[in-house]
C-alpha cells in the first residue's frame, strides 16, 4: 500500500492527490470477502472497482455432475439468507420440466416459508445496516426477532440456516404440528416489534441525514444494470417476480409490490421495511388456510429431465433469482446457470457511489444488501 | 464534615517533619503520581466493565458475567491478555513516532485528570487557571492521534487521524466557549472556587437558561472531542476498521483504549464540577431536614454519583445513535453549535452585567 502514497513536494503541498485504498477482502463492512479497490480524493470516492472471486466454489460446474436432487443442496450455499427460496427455484424448474403438479398443501407451505425466509433475511439486513452506520444496538434487535424464525425452521426441518427443505416434487417432510401456532405467535410478536425498528433507526435524524439523498440510483440505471429486488423497486423499477411471473401461492394472495421513486439509500431502506409488512400480510392470509393433503408429489427415484432448456425465476430477499437448466436428457444437467441478484446489484456500485464520501459507501453497500456467496458462486 | 484538607495537610507535614525539604517534596510527588497512576488504571478497568454491562443492557444481552463476581474480573483478564500480547511494530512505520503516540495520549489524559477535584481538598493541582489549563491540555491528545495515524503507514489510520484532527480542532471551540459561558457566571477559572460558588445551588439549576444550554453544548462538543459515538469517526469501525489505532496491538493498543475511557471520565468530571456542583450535595431550598440528610452522604460519593450519571448519559448516546459523516459533523459544529455558543455567551454576559445571575 505504502508505495502508492508518494508525498508531494514541499511547493505542492496544497494540491490534493488521488490515492488507492483496498477495502476488503477482510473488512468489517464488506460482509464477506468482497474486495473494493477505491480511488479516493480525500474522503470523496472517485472510482469503485469491485474485485470478486475470493469465495468462488464453482457451484455451477459442480451442478453438471450432480443429480437434480443434489443440486438443491448447493443452492443453499449461495444466498444463504434466502436458502429456501433458492431451493424452490431449482425445484420449480425441475417440476416445470417434468410437468409435475405439486399438491396445494406444498404450494402454501412453500410460500409461507418463503416469506418467513424473506423476513429473516430483512431482519438480519436491518440489524447490519444499523451496525454499518454505527448504531450497533440495532444488530442485536434484528437478531432477537430473527431467532424466532430460525426456531420455527429448526422445528420444521432440523436446520436453522441451510434448510434444504424443498425437494423436487414437494417438501422433504410434513410441517411440525406446532408450525401454525409458532408462526402465528411470531407474526403477532413481530407486528409489535417492527414499529420499534422505525423508532430506533428510521425516525432518527442522524440516520436520516446519513441515508436521505445518498447513493441515488435512477430507474434507468436500475434497468440497465439489472438491479432487482427491493433495491431496484426503490428506484421505481417494477421487478417483483412474485407479481410479474407468479409462482406458488402468490397469484392467490393479496399483497402490494412496494414501489418507491426516490432511489436513494433511505428509499432502499424503506422499501425493505415496507416489504416486511407485506410479508407479514401474506403469512397471515395463508397460515390458517393450509389445505390437507400430501407433502410430496410422487416422483421417480432418479430424476431425468427431458432434452431442452428450462428457466425458472423466483423473488429472493435480494431480487430476481433465476435458474437456467440445459438438459441433454441425463440425470444431471448439461449446463446450469444461476442468475444471482447480488451480482447485478454489486456492479452498479461504481455508478452509484462515485462522488460520495467514504462513509456513504458503507451506507450504500448496506442498502444494496450484498451476500458474498450469492455473488461468487 | 468531610474535609480532606486536614488529612492531606497532615501527610504533607509528616513527610516534611521526617525528611529534608527536597526529599519530602520528592516523596510527596511520588505519592501523588503513584496514586494517580493507580487511579488511572482502575478507572479504565472499571469503566470498560461498566461500558460492557451498560451496552449489554441496551442490547438485550447480559454482557460479561462469568469471570469473577458478575463478570467483574473479566476486564482484569482482558487487561492481562493485552499485557501478554506481542507488541507488533509495522514494517516501514516511523518507529519513534509510532511508539511515542500512545504515551502522548496517556500523558494528556493523565494531566487533565490531576485537576479534577474529587472532594474538598482532594485535588492534586488547584491552580487559578484550572479550566483554561484543562482545555489546553486536553487538546494535546490530538497530537498523539495524528502521530499514531501518520506513523503507522496505513491509509485507514491516516484517514482516521485526519478526521480526528479536523474534528477535535473544531469541537475544541465549542468546549471552550461553553465553559467560558460558565466562567462568566462563576467569575473564576479555579475549579475549587467554582464548586464553592455552587454551595447554594448547582449552576444547572440557578444559572437560568444559559447554563442549561451550555451544559448540553458542552456535553455534545466534549463527546465529539473525545471521539466517542455518535462522533467516533476517527475509529469508525465499519468504515476504517479501527481508524488511527488499526496497527497497534498489545499494550500500546491498551494505552489508547484506556485513554479513551479515562477521557470519558474526565469529561464527565468537568461537567459535574462546572454544572452539577462537583462534590456539593443536593440541597432543596430551606428544607433543613432534607438538606442535613443530603449532607450526611460523603462528598466523594456525591461526586462519583454525578459523574456516573453523566457517563451513563454518554453511553446511552453511544449505543443508540448512528454515526455522523465527517462533513455533517463539521457542519453541526460550525453552523449550529458555534453560533449557538456565541449567542449564549453574549446573552450570559448581558445577564451578568445586569446582575441577574445567582
Amino acid at each position: 500500500m505504502s508505495d502508492q502514497l508518494d508525498l508531494a513536494p514541499a511547493t505542492d503541498l496544497l494540491t490534493s492527490q488521488e490515492y488507492f485504498v483496498n477495502m476488503g477482502p477482510q473488512h468489517p463492512s464488506t460482509h464477506g470477502v468482497l474486495r473494493l479497490v477505491l480511488t479516493i480524493d480525500g474522503e470523496i470516492i472517485r472510482k469503485v472497482e469491485p474485485h470478486i472471486g475470493y469465495i468462488h466454489r464453482s457451484i455451477e460446474k459442480m451442478c453438471e455432475k450432480d443429480t437434480y436432487r443434489q443440486i438443491v443442496h448447493l443452492t443453499d450455499r449461495m444466498d444463504y439468507l434466502s436458502c429456501h427460496i433458492n431451493n424452490e427455484a431449482v425445484c420449480l424448474a425441475v417440476e416445470q420440466a417434468l410437468q409435475i403438479e405439486v399438491p396445494e398443501r406444498v404450494k402454501v407451505i412453500r410460500t409461507i416459508i418463503d416469506e418467513l425466509t424473506r423476513l429473516a433475511s430483512h431482519q438480519l439486513w436491518w440489524g447490519v445496516m444499523g451496525m454499518d452506520l454505527g448504531a450497533i444496538t440495532s444488530f442485536l434487535y434484528g437478531f432477537r426477532d430473527r431467532e424466532m424464525i430460525n426456531d420455527i425452521f429448526e422445528e420444521t426441518c432440523g436446520a436453522r440456516l441451510t434448510m434444504n427443505y424443498n425437494v423436487p416434487g414437494g417438501l422433504m417432510f410434513d410441517i411440525h404440528p406446532n408450525f401454525q401456532k409458532r408462526t402465528k405467535d411470531f407474526v403477532a410478536h413481530f407486528k409489535t416489534k417492527l414499529p420499534e425498528y422505525d423508532q430506533l433507526l428510521s425516525d432518527n435524524p442522524i440516520f436520516r441525514a446519513r441515508t436521505e439523498g445518498i447513493g441515488y440510483m435512477s430507474k434507468e440505471d436500475a434497468v440497465a444494470y439489472g438491479v432487482t429486488g427491493p433495491s431496484g423497486r426503490a428506484s421505481g423499477f417494477a421487478c417483483d417476480v412474485r407479481k410479474r411471473h407468479p409462482y406458488g401461492m402468490y397469484p392467490q394472495v393479496d399483497f402490494k409490490e412496494v414501489l418507491m421513486t426516490d432511489g436513494d439509500c433511505f428509499a432502499r431502506y424503506k422499501a425493505r421495511i415496507l416489504e416486511m409488512w407485506e410479508s407479514l400480510r401474506i403469512i397471515e392470509q395463508l397460515i390458517d388456510n393450509i389445505p390437507e393433503g400430501d407433502f410430496q408429489a410422487p416422483t421417480k427415484q432418479v430424476i431425468k429431465l427431458p432434452k431442452g432448456e428450462f428457466y425458472q425465476r423466483v423473488e429472493t430477499a435480494r431480487g430476481d433469482f433465476g435458474v437456467y437448466i440445459i438438459s441433454d436428457g441425463n440425470k444431471s444437467p448439461y449446463r446450469l446457470k444461476f442468475r444471482s441478484p447480488g451480482f447485478s446489484n454489486l456492479f452498479v456500485l461504481d455508478k452509484v457511489a462515485r462522488g460520495s464520501k467514504l462513509a456513504d459507501l458503507v451506507a450504500i453497500m448496506s442498502t444494496f444488501d450484498y451476500v458474498m456467496p450469492d455473488i461468487d458462486r | 464534615m468531610y474535609d480532606f484538607t486536614t488529612l492531606v495537610q497532615s501527610i504533607g507535614n509528616f513527610l516534611h517533619g521526617q525528611f529534608s525539604p527536597g526529599v519530602a517534596t520528592a516523596l510527596e510527588w511520588t505519592l501523588v503520581i503513584l496514586v494517580y497512576l493507580a487511579l488511572y488504571a482502575i478507572l479504565g478497568l472499571v469503566l470498560v466493565y461498566v461500558e460492557r454491562r451498560v451496552c449489554a443492557f441496551f442490547q438485550l444481552r447480559l454482557g460479561p458475567n462469568r469471570v469473577g463476581w458478575a463478570g467483574t474480573a473479566q476486564t482484569v483478564a482482558d487487561a492481562l491478555k493485552l499485557l501478554l500480547k506481542e507488541p507488533v511494530t509495522v514494517n516501514k512505520a516511523d518507529k519513534l513516532l509510532y511508539n511515542l503516540a500512545p504515551f502522548i495520549i496517556t500523558l494528556a489524559a493523565l494531566t487533565v485528570i490531576s485537576l479534577v477535584p474529587f472532594a474538598k481538598g482532594l485535588q492534586a493541582f488547584d491552580i487559578n487557571i484550572g479550566l483554561l489549563f484543562i482545555v489546553a491540555v486536553s487538546s494535546l491528545g490530538v497530537v498523539g492521534i495524528l502521530l499514531a495515524g501518520w506513523s503507522s503507514n496505513n491509509k485507514y489510520a491516516l484517514i482516521g487521524a485526519m478526521r480526528s484532527g479536523a474534528q477535535i480542532v473544531s469541537y475544541e471551540l465549542s468546549v471552550g466557549l461553553s465553559l467560558l459561558t460558565m466562567v462568566l457566571l462563576t467569575g473564576t477559572l479555579q475549579l475549587s472556587t467554582i464548586i464553592e460558588t455552587q454551595a447554594n445551588g448547582w449552576w444547572i439549576f440557578k444559572g437560568h437558561v444559559p447554563a442549561i444550554i451550555a451544559f448540553f453544548l458542552y456535553l455534545t462538543a466534549s463527546i465529539a472531542e473525545i471521539n466517542r459515538g455518535p462522533f467516533d469517526l476517527p475509529e469508525a469501525e465499519s468504515e476504517l476498521t479501527a481508524g488511527f489505532h488499526t496497527e497497534y496491538s498489545g499494550l500500546k493498543f491498551a494505552f489508547f483504549f484506556l485513554a479513551e475511557f479515562v477521557n470519558m471520565f474526565t469529561v464527565a468530571a468537568i461537567a459535574t464540577t462546572v454544572f452539577l456542583g462537583g462534590w456539593m450535595p443536593f440541597h432543596l431550598g430551606d428544607w433543613a431536614g432534607f438538606n442535613a440528610v443530603m449532607d450526611f452522604v460523603p462528598p466523594i460519593l456525591w461526586f462519583f454519583l454525578k459523574v456516573s450519571a453523566v457517563i451513563f448519559l454518554m453511553m446511552w448516546f453511544k449505543w443508540t445513535f448512528p454515526r455522523l459523516r465527517i462533513d455533517q459533523l463539521l457542519k453541526l459544529e460550525w453552523k449550529y453549535l458555534m453560533p449557538l455558543n456565541l449567542m449564549n455567551l453574549v446573552f450570559t454576559a448581558i445577564l451578568v452585567y445586569l446582575g441577574w445571575h445567582g
